[in-house]
């Protein structure tokens, strides 16, 4: 054998490979072109208006990422450039919410005036190169990827922090960001190199292979530097979410930068942060399907397997796993245990999406016999895997789980006292990435055991995400204009508000009510989403961890009526503030308009709520396999 | 269907259009007033509209009136709304949601009658009334839980600017108290409608059950196939499948009901509201405006009654069986704490609201005796008479509401020592004050006498000693109402402010008061005519229910049985955990059946 002629063929296989890739990774190629335009321009002048060609571009990269293929039927999970990037449903559904709130981003920021002709340039080239860390963000299927995805993300968003010039809050949220930011990110180098360095692999399926053989065997001293990496990855993640206790940064930034900044950062930069906390934690969690290879070995033997029946099947394949003791000797080891606690059975019998059709087929020729043999054979490895990476999902559902109380919690009780209608909704976002993170711990707790019930936890998730971009963009407009007009956003300056403005009022109310989680607006359905996957998980499982997370949520849920509360009363029921009251200006057509359509998702998704939740079911579809 | 949903979303349609009314008018070309005529006359034509609609559709039309002689769900349809959880759109009505019906569109009437003392932003006030009209209805006629429990939450937000706005001088104060009372009861009644959603299983029902319910409306048509064809468990959020589902078979554990009973039952009393959790009902009342505390008197507090004999009996009769005597012994706390705490009010308004919370503890009684005696009818009893109560005292309170708020127009205070000698100023207006409250105090021949007399007779086959607690609240009830009657329209002159602003009732207000005065009699005169209506339904839920207990206790017996002969005297340390509340039920039943309940409770989870 030459090694010429192997060389050539991975060549090829590259090319190959590259040209699907490209194919897939369409909307990041568009916003690539696109930052290179708007720096080309932002070279020879500073005059031009940008906003269409952003707009346009922003439009390319949603149509490119095609929501519209979730609709009909799910989306396979592919690889992409040699197992950097994963494409599937998941990538197809977050990428899409990020575009689309990208174009409605834009358009907000053309009405409200943030940036000028002179900025535009230089601010939709760092939004775009944002967008684009966090499209990769959620498409990450690498540790390496991870983190520059994570970075690539940030830095334009720590410049964004500063936008107006010359302020000094501005430029203060800009340094603290930074550094903040540089310190979780080396945090999380550090994690992902011992992770990197205990699995010998960066590439996440692969590495959950390896740390299911691992794990089994693994020492106290492995398994400590194991929990220091997860703690030190969960880190840098819970920095982007603004978990507590790394939320420092938030409220200084949200009251430093301005609202549309904060738009920006609280919508577009958590939805990619969660994205890519569900696909690490399933990742880590569970081996998927595809990347189980049938040892050498048992191939020989599919045909005298396939005869037998379904669980004598498994226990068949495990004794000859255990023959085999050279090829797979971790697995051996669990395997060989598995049977005993009886737990075996059952998961498989769940997995059975694709059984029956490839049993079904099966009867009919030989070759499909074989394939189904091979399937069923793959599929007991792979339960045999995942029983050895349960301790890995319990302890990241157990630790989101801490964050997500903690976050829900301190985010509602610190709002309270907020005068700033800025800091108060950072305190806010910050209290929503705890509900949101709370869907994760049932999704871990029940992957592996209850396909249905995990993958309703994550489709969960994407519909509160879905709900939670037109609450928080609608938030932060009103915000924005309001501060076009008042020139105030310290919450007694909006006193009596309603009576001059009375629709934004009352638009700023809906969306409040709905951050609440009050019925019917949409805000409760995303709650009531994730509410239900806990009530599953612990009714499954009977974990009190997730009983806890069922009534944190609900006691949260109560505790942060009081601050959106306090605000729509103050708009409402306050007397107008004549010292602070900087003229009568009518709002805009434009502005009008805007924060009306933002507001209708809001108050008529209950009615037509399925399609919402056929989205997030298809989007999660084969991602947990 | 489109019935019941025309009839729900009626008052919201007119909210629709109301918005596009111009809310102020040029006088003089200067000044702008508030456009309260057009306004208001808007909202109470939709208001009549509505009830006439109730009222024509459930009584008079053929195709859709109602069959006092059926006992199960009618007009009921059901389309699958978002199946991702199962959850359908679907309504019915029966013997028990009629009569709430008709009062929630007919007091609404009246309540807007009572609305021209509104005079600031008329326009939104008419919209969120009319909101809240919406709400109220669809609580009684929902039949998904999920439905039921978005609509008990869409009441909340007009409720909570309509007492916020236009409110007296605490009005944020009561308000916010009010929204978070409800909140946190509707927040654990949420954890329970999740628990018990994902512990049901339509595939348990047995033979034909499903099929039965399917051609009555109730379940989405094709449910019953898609159930028999189902691999895995097939959770719903139907109430009546669940209530089947708790009846018939063994899907919810008896832990589970007992846990989703108690969520469920705080959730509803903080409506209702029974002690410990009142005390927004009194500040709310004050601060609310006239037509406001009626609606809030009239109609709200009959939801928590509601919710309790349509979800907490039926889908967790386990915990209401074991919770009984706490259920009846919080009713009757409540009737006495209440009648006390109004006698030593100063306020005519706190002194009514506080009647409120002694009245429908009566309620909380009668739904709460569940006893075997007599095939259950003492049972029967208690629940008719509680829904007796809840009519009566929504047509009495609303009375009395209105009363107060006729003279507070006119002196602009409240306080009953600075009454006295209106019976001379305004002849007609004391006319119909003294029917009303006459009615509160449950006189014979008028409403509020029927449900209380029901109620304390059905306590009697209960616990005696209870019962006789329960008789002698109608003393003090007679003590209040006295003394108050006394102190406002009796005595020699008016010792009050603005003595000069007092003038006669204008028709519109009496006009106002003399249709509840009239029902009052009506209603005390003919209770058949009332009863006839609920008489079927009740009767089947009491004898569906029994059956359930029977089976129940037997199994309790079993459970006993097996497990003593099993482990010895190992099961006594079982009963800890219920002996709180059902201290008294091992008075009365020995102490044998707490054990067995809780040693029934560990075989289950064990199993």
């Amino acid at each position: 054998m030459e090694p010429t002629t192997d060389f050539y063929q991975l060549i090829d296989a590259l090319k190959a490979d590259s040209a699907n890739s490209l194919g897939l990774f369409m909307p990041e190629v568009t916003l690539c072109v696109f930052i290179a335009l708007f720096l080309a321009v932002r070279l020879i002048t500073t005059k031009l208006d940008l906003f269409w060609v952003a707009l346009a571009g922003a439009v390319v990269g949603l149509i490119s990422s095609n929501p519209l293929q979730l609709c009909s039927g799910a989306v396979e999970s592919e690889e992409m450039f040699t197992g950097l990037l994963v494409h599937d449903g998941l990538t197809v559904a977050v990428r899409s919410i990020l575009m689309l709130f990208l174009v409605l981003f834009l358009i907000f920021t053309k009405i409200s005036g943030v940036p000028d002709k002179e900025d535009g340039a230089d601010v939709y080239s760092l939004i775009f190169g944002s967008t684009l860390g966090m499209c990769l963000m959620t498409s990450a299927n690498h540790l390496l990827i991870v983190f520059l995805a994570i970075e690539m993300a940030g830095v334009p968003s720590y410049v964004l922090a500063g936008l107006i010039k010359g302020r000094k809050r501005g430029s203060e949220a800009a340094l603290k960001y930074a550094i903040y930011g540089a310190g979780a990110a080396g945090v999380m180098l550090y994690g992902i190199s011992l992770l990197v360095g205990l699995a010998g692999t960066a590439h996440l399926p692969t590495m959950a292979l390896q740390l299911a053989e691992i794990i089994p065997a693994a020492g106290l001293g492995e398994q400590a530097v194991l929990c220091l990496a997860a703690v030190m990855i969960a880190v840098g993640i819970a920095f982007k979410l603004s978990a507590v206790p790394f939320h420092f940064w938030a409220p200084d930034v949200f009251h430093g930068a301005c609202a549309e900044v904060n738009a920006f950062l609280s919508v577009a930069s958590k939805a990619a942060a969660l994205a890519l906390l569900l696909r690490l934690a399933v990742g880590l969690g569970s081996v998927p399907l595809n990347e189980v290879e049938i040892p050498q070995i048992l191939e020989v033997q599919h045909e005298s397997i396939m005869s037998e029946a379904a669980p004598t099947q498994l226990v068949s394949l495990e004794d000859q796993v255990a023959d085999d003791k050279s090829a797979e000797p971790a697995v051996v080891e669990e395997t060989a245990d598995a049977p005993a606690n009886d737990t075996e059975a059952e998961p498989a019998a769940d997995d059975s999406d694709e059984e029956p059709v490839a049993e079904g087929a099966a009867e009919e020729t030989i070759d499909d016999e074989a394939q189904a043999a091979a399937l069923a054979t793959r599929l007991a490895i792979k339960q045999a895997h995942d029983e050895a990476l349960s301790p890995v999902r319990n302890f990241i559902g157990l630790l989101i789980a801490f964050f997500a109380v903690v976050t829900a919690t301190f985010g509602n009780l610190a709002a309270y006292g907020q005068t700033n209608i800025k800091r108060l909704l950072a305190y806010s976002t910050i209290a929503h990435a705890g509900y949101m993170m709370m869907s994760i711990a049932p999704l871990m707790m029940t992957l592996g055991t209850d396909h249905a019930g995990a993958e309703q936890a994550a489709s969960a998730l994407i519909q509160y995400i879905v709900v939670y971009v037109f609450l928080n963009l609608g938030a932060f407009s009103i915000i924005a204009f309001l501060r076009n007009y008042v020139g105030s956003e310290e919450i007694e300056d909006y006193s009596g508000m309603v009576k001059s403005r009375p629709s934004l009022v009352i638009c700023l109310a809906l969306i409040f009510f709905s951050l609440v989680g009050l019925p019917p607006l949409s805000g409760f359905l995303g709650k009531f989403a994730i509410f239900a996957s806990l009530a599953d998980g612990y009714s499954d499982t009977g974990s009190m961890a997730l009983l806890i997370l069922l009534l944190a949520g609900g006691i949260n849920t109560a505790i942060s009526l009081f601050y959106y509360l306090g605000v729509i009363k103050t708009m409402i029921m306050g007397e107008p503030n004549e010292e602070h009251h900087l003229g009568d200006r009518p709002v805009g057509d434009m502005e009008m308009t805007y924060v009306i359509l933002i507001t209708i998702p809001t108050v008529f998704l209950i009615v037509c709520w399925q399609w919402v939740a056929g989205f997030a079911d298809e989007a999660v579809k084969n991602f947990i396999s | 269907m489109t019935f019941l949903t025309i009839l729900v979303f009626l008052p919201t349609l007119g909210a629709l259009v109301i918005a596009f009314l111009p809310s102020k008018k040029d006088e003089d070309g200067v000044n702008e007033k508030e456009n309260q005529n057009l306004l208001l006359g808007a909202t109470l034509t939709v208001g009549v509209l509505t009830f006439l609609v109730s009222l024509v559709g459930l009584i008079f039309m053929n195709s859709t009136a109602f069959d006092a002689g059926l006992s199960e769900m009618q007009n009921a349809f059901s389309f699958s709304w978002i199946p991702a959880f199962d959850i359908e759109y679907a309504m019915g009505i029966d013997g028990i949601s009629l009569p709430l019906v008709l009062l929630t569109t007919g007091v609404s009437i009246l309540a807007i009658l009572a609305s021209w003392s509104i005079k600031k932003h008329v326009k939104a006030y008419c919209i969120l009334f009319l909101l809240l009209e919406t709400g109220m209805i669809g609580v009684f006629l929902a039949l998904d839980f999920f439905l039921f429990y978005v609509f008990w939450e869409v009441m909340l937000l007009p409720m909570y600017f309509l007492i916020g706005i236009w409110g007296g001088p605490r009005r944020e104060y009561a308000a916010i108290k009010f929204f978070l009372y409800t909140l946190l009861g509707s927040v654990l009644m949420l954890i329970a409608i999740l628990m018990i959603y994902f512990n049901s299983d339509l595939t348990l029902l047995e033979g034909d059950v499903l099929t039965n319910l399917e051609s009555q409306g109730v379940v989405a048509a094709g449910l019953a196939a898609e159930v028999a064809e189902a691999t895995g468990p097939v959770h719903t959020f139907n109430l009546v499948a669940l209530a089947e589902l708790a009846q018939t078979t063994d899907c919810f554990s008896a832990d589970l009901q007992w846990w989703c009973f108690l969520l469920l039952f705080i959730g509803f009393i903080v409506k209702v509201p029974s002690i410990p959790v009142h005390t927004w009902l009194p500040d709310a009342h004050v601060e609310a405006p006239t037509p406001i505390s009626m609606i809030l008197a009239g109609v709200l507090l009959k939801m928590g009654g509601y919710g309790i004999i349509r979800i907490c009996y039926p889908i967790c009769p386990a915990g209401g069986f074991e919770l009984s005597y706490f259920v009846v012994g919080l009713g009757v706390a409540s009737m006495v704490y209440g009648a006390f705490a109004a006698l030593a009010q100063t306020d005519f308004k706190r002194v009514v609201a506080y009647s409120s919370v002694s009245h429908m503890g009566y309620v909380v009684v009668g739904f709460g005796v569940w006893t075997l005696l007599g095939d259950g009818d003492y049972w029967k009893m208690g629940i008719t008479g509680a829904m007796y109560q809840m009519i009566g005292h929504g047509i009495s309170s609303a009375g009395m509401f209105f009363m107060v708020g006729i003279i507070y127009d006119r002196v602009h205070h409240r306080n009953l020592n600075e009454f006295g000698g209106l019976y001379g100023l305004m002849p007609k207006y004391t006319a119909l004050a003294m029917g009303l409250f006459f009615a509160g105090l449950g006189l014979p021949g008028l409403c509020g006498f029927i449900g209380e007399v029901l109620v304390v007779l059905s306590v009697w086959r209960f616990s005696p000693l209870l019962a006789i607690i329960s008789a002698s609240v109608v003393i003090f009830t007679a003590g209040y109402i006295l003394w108050t009657l006394q102190r406002v329209y009796l005595g020699p002159e008016y010792k009050g402010p603005h003595a000069e602003e007092i003038k006669p009732v204008n028709s519109r207000e009496f006009s106002t008061g003399a249709i509840l005065l009239v029902l009052a009699i009506i209603f005390g005169v003919f209770p058949n005519s009332l009863i006839q209506y609920m008489e079927k339904t009740v009767d089947q839920q009491v004898t569906s229910l029994n059956d359930w207990r029977e089976g129940y206790e037997h199994a309790l017996e079993h459970a006993e049985e097996a497990e003593e002969a099993e482990h010895g005297e190992e099961g006594e340390e079982g009963d800890e955990s219920h002996s709180d509340d059902t201290e008294e039920a091992a008075d009365e039943h020995g102490e044998g059946e707490t054990a067995g309940a809780a040693e029934l409770t560990d075989v289950a989870t064990t199993n």
